[in-house]
């Protein structure tokens, strides 16, 4: 009797923790996914349909921001910012706000480095990320994943 | 009238960069946050900022409701001659926001 009861249930334990995996690997799956299509979406409306390739900007932020509605921001791009070759856009976008654009900078040669700091509103985490859009038409991102205790929005 | 700090180095070298800092009071409030009672407070946002050497745009942004209440930026710029930098902010109704510093180039 007993050697029959014991694979019985190790089977029910086993059907109830996969249906259990399978539910907590689809969440996170499912949201990583409409961030990616709301990124795509503002990439488009901003730049249009130009390859984005990673590299040369780095988006700095705090990895825990304790309060969504201010943190603080930093994004530096890789360019010698000469008259030939300098940043001319750089945009910060968040997958998860409902306004996917957060704030977007028009630099030129005579900024000397392409440096720039604000502080933003999440609502939630997530990974943000900036564009830019090079003097000769290329675009670079990079992005930085911040954990939002107390988001912005949800609260009054 | 909206209250603005701007940190600016006083003199600079020719061809020195330097690091401008400006803040706005301003609620830039985002239209999705509900009052006490349920109903959605109005949108009330900073939707520009430029920022001028000697009449000349430098530096510029477009804000959305994701900038934070009491919009700061900081961004650099090469000195060139001794002139005035200006910083002007315009809000979603068109009224703009300016102040300016002097700054000497030797």
């Amino acid at each position: 009797m007993k050697s029959i009861l014991k694979p019985h249930l190790s089977r029910r334990q086993l059907l109830v923790g996969g249906t259990g995996m399978i539910a907590i690997s689809a969440l996170p799956l499912g949201a990583a996914h409409a961030d990616q299509a709301q990124l795509q979406t503002a990439k488009l409306k901003l730049f249009g349909d130009r390859p984005l390739t990673e590299g040369r900007v780095t988006i700095k932020m705090p990895p825990i921001a304790e309060n969504g509605f201010s943190v603080p921001t930093r994004v530096s791009v890789d360019s010698p910012m000469t008259e030939a070759d300098h940043v001319k856009t750089l945009a910060i976008i968040s997958p998860r706000n409902p306004v996917a654009e957060l704030i977007q900078f028009e630099l030129g040669p005579q900024a000397g480095i392409a440096d720039v700091s604000t502080r933003i509103r999440l609502a939630g985490t997530q990974s943000v990320q900036a564009i830019a859009e090079m003097s000769d038409g290329t675009l670079w991102s990079g992005s930085q994943e911040t954990v939002v205790t107390l988001a912005a929005c949800v609260v009054l | 009238m909206f209250a603005i700090r701007i940190s600016a180095p006083e003199r600079a070298t020719p061809g020195e960069i330097v690091e401008l800092k400006a803040l706005i009071r301003h609620p830039q409030e985002s239209g999705f946050r509900l009052n006490a009672r349920g109903v959605p407070i109005p949108r009330d946002i900073l939707t520009r900022f430029v920022c001028l050497y000697n009449d000349q745009q430098i530096f510029a942004a477009n804000l959305y409701p994701g900038v934070s209440a009491n919009p700061f930026l900081s961004f650099h710029t090469r000195a060139t001659r001794t002139g005035t930098l200006t910083f002007r902010w315009t809000d979603q109704d068109g009224e703009s926001y300016e102040d300016s510093v002097e700054l000497v180039v030797a």
